[in-house]
């Protein structure tokens, strides 16, 4: 890496030699008006497509617009109105329940693939192939298919073994509805965490595994003592990241259930969308969103600080 | 030279990983695989049945696409007895598949184009400045960003491109470039304060610009980190749905995923013609990937292993 680069350097190097001292100073005083160049479009461009949104999403919280139409400020009413609202309590409620599950299962699952597929087995490249094949499929798309499978599929199934108190769909029921949900993510999102987790697995030497089954270490402890510890960091990383993304779930309740039965599985951001954009509460749901903005941010911090502590007391 | 060490091993060993080239050499190696008992077959079956889990609901969605609809009773998982073709040209008719593919190649190739030539410049500035107050507090306020969920943009945002015009596959593209950054700034900083400062230093002095020596010097060597950049912005922007689903206002604009919602009424009980849809959506992303596989994988990887 070096070396290529050193080549172009020296490539550069014949043509200006001459004028070598005048042109470094001139260029040394240019420097910092160069690199404020290199930022300023992309932070007013950031600004305005990113903190102009939320600072005007925060306003607009505070009062009573449509959507469409005249506004008036209603303090902070659509925060006090929040809280009686069962649609939104109801919905937060789904969404951390839901988050918290996929979250587990994922990570549990995904550690487990990653565990196989970095031991001595055949065919090694062809299944770690497969197994990241979900990371390149759209979730909605996914989600269609599962709906599918949900419907039609295992309840023939269900019947066919002789079981037809399950074969039932399971996206039409009002208490099971989200663990179609569950599935359906766990299936897509493992992927990438498998991913990860590989990574980190490979940063393992195996000279350390050599040394603790020469002294007698089963697998589970060599897994507790040795590989846990020694990919905490991912781990961290990995929880935080999956939970962010699962408390912002969207497209697959779209196209497994739509926030169905009732209102069962409605996901914070499904309400923030239907409210905000047919259901003429621009405002009320902006107030939803600030709350909902604060609520990622504490449990992202609540997270860190929890799994880096546990994290620095193994090793 | 890894390589030529690592080529006997009959087994497909994955990419020859340093770990394996450093601390054992493959002789070696085989030697106490063969001392433990080699392959642990057991595992491997175990493996095997797992992945099966990922494969089964793509062969579901294969065949279902190739049925006829009164072929669709029982659990779906049989094979077809005779196959249609024509749900393919079904779909491709009624999802203006074409059109929608096109969008999507576009706003996806322009979404990693911009992403790489921006967001790498923006991260070196940064890096090379961080003692600067300035710079550092872009940094942080760039890095802020990471933790503001999408659905409290979602509604001003809407708002925003309709005013200025860019509800449009081109404000998509910079969408994805604004939004991409908190996160892409992130790896790349890490990266480029990995590169010593003496590389640009002897560039500077033989009168390179600032602007030369990112170009020349600089941007080759994020390479790897483009590449990893550059996988998964295109992972994001092709199978995104929200985004488009919200800003795009012109049905001509639709993307793959967003035809696919658009279109469920249309498709009513005919799953064949819809499966042939959604098989026609993932195929171009899982081609890619076939095709580019180790590569993708190692692109990914690297993200993570700072």
């Amino acid at each position: 890496m070096t070396s290529t680069a050193s080549v172009r350097i020296k490539k550069h190097r014949p043509e200006p030699a001459v004028s070598a001292p005048a042109s470094a100073r001139s260029s040394f005083a240019r420097t910092p008006r160069t690199f404020y160049w290199m930022v300023v479009p992309a932070v007013v461009i950031f600004f305005g497509l990113h903190t102009v949104p939320v600072l005007s999403g925060m306003f607009f919280s505070l009062t009573n617009y449509a959507g469409y139409g005249t506004w008036d400020f209603v303090g902070l009413s659509n925060y006090v109105n929040l809280f009686q609202d069962d649609r939104v309590l109801n919905s937060y409620g789904f969404t951390f329940g839901f988050a918290i599950v996929s979250t587990v299962l994922v990570n549990v699952i995904a550690l487990a693939i990653a565990l196989g597929l970095n031991s001595k087995i055949k065919f090694q490249a062809a299944f770690r192939g497969v197994f990241f094949i979900p990371y390149v499929l759209a979730i909605l798309i996914i989600g269609y298919v599962f709906n599918y499978l949900f419907a039609n599929s295992f309840p023939a199934i269900f019947t066919a073994i002789g079981m037809p108190g399950l074969a039932t769909n399971l996206l039409a029921s009002p208490d099971f509805a989200w663990v179609g949900i569950v599935i359906t993510t766990v299936w897509q999102a493992a992927a990438f965490n498998v991913i990860l987790y590989l990574a980190g697995l490979q940063t393992i030497s195996a000279d350390l595994y050599e040394a603790a089954s020469i002294d007698g270490a089963s697998g589970w402890r060599r897994f507790r003592s040795i590989t846990f510890p020694l990919i905490g960091a991912y781990f961290t990383i990995n929880m935080v990241l999956s939970f962010k993304s699962f408390l912002q779930v969207f497209d697959q309740i779209v196209a497994l259930t739509a926030g169905g039965p009732g209102t069962s599985t409605e996901s914070i951001a499904l309400v923030i969308f239907r409210g905000g954009f047919q259901g003429g509460e621009y405002g009320y749901q902006m107030a939803n969103a600030v709350i909902y903005l604060f609520v990622i941010i504490i449990v992202s911090f609540v997270q860190l600080r929890f799994l880096q502590r546990r994290e620095a007391s193994f090793s | 030279m890894t390589d030529t060490l690592t080529t006997p091993t009959a087994s497909p060993t994955p990419t020859p990983n340093l770990q394996d080239a450093g601390i054992a050499k493959p002789r070696t190696r085989r030697r106490i695989d063969g001392g433990n008992g080699g392959t642990n077959w057991w595992l491997t079956a175990l493996i095997a049945v797992c992945s099966l889990t990922v494969l089964i609901p793509l062969y579901f969605t294969v065949v279902t696409a190739l049925k006829t609809p009164d072929q669709l009773g029982g659990t779906g998982f049989e094979l077809p007895t005779s196959i249609r073709w024509e749900n393919f040209a079904d779909a491709y008719e009624l999802t203006n598949f074409p059109r929608a593919l096109l969008n999507t190649a576009l706003i996806t190739v322009g979404a990693v184009f911009l992403t790489l030539l921006t967001n790498s410049l923006v991260a070196y500035a940064i890096a090379r400045n961080m003692h600067k107050k300035f710079f550092k507090g872009l940094y942080f306020y760039f890095l802020a960003a990471i933790f503001v969920p999408f659905p409290i943009i979602m509604l001003p945002v809407v708002k925003e491109t309709a005013v200025l015009g860019i509800d449009t596959p081109v404000g998509l593209i910079l969408l994805y470039t604004v939004y991409g950054l908190s996160f892409n700034i992130f790896i790349f900083v890490a990266y480029i304060n990995s590169i010593p400062v003496e590389l640009e230093e002897a560039a500077r002095l033989d009168g390179a610009s600032t602007w030369t020596v990112f170009w020349k010097v600089i941007f080759p060597l994020l390479s790897p980190m483009n590449a990893t950049v550059g996988i998964l912005t295109c992972v994001w922007a092709w199978n995104d749905f929200l985004l488009p689903l919200v800003v795009l206002s012109d049905p001509s604009a639709q993307t793959l995923p967003l035809a696919q919602f658009i279109f469920q009424g249309q498709f009513n009980t005919n799953y064949p013609v819809a499966f042939a849809s959604y098989l026609m959506a993932l195929a171009p992303l899982l081609v890619v990937y076939v095709i580019a596989q180790k590569w993708v994988v190692s692109g990914v990887t690297r993200g993570s292993v700072k």
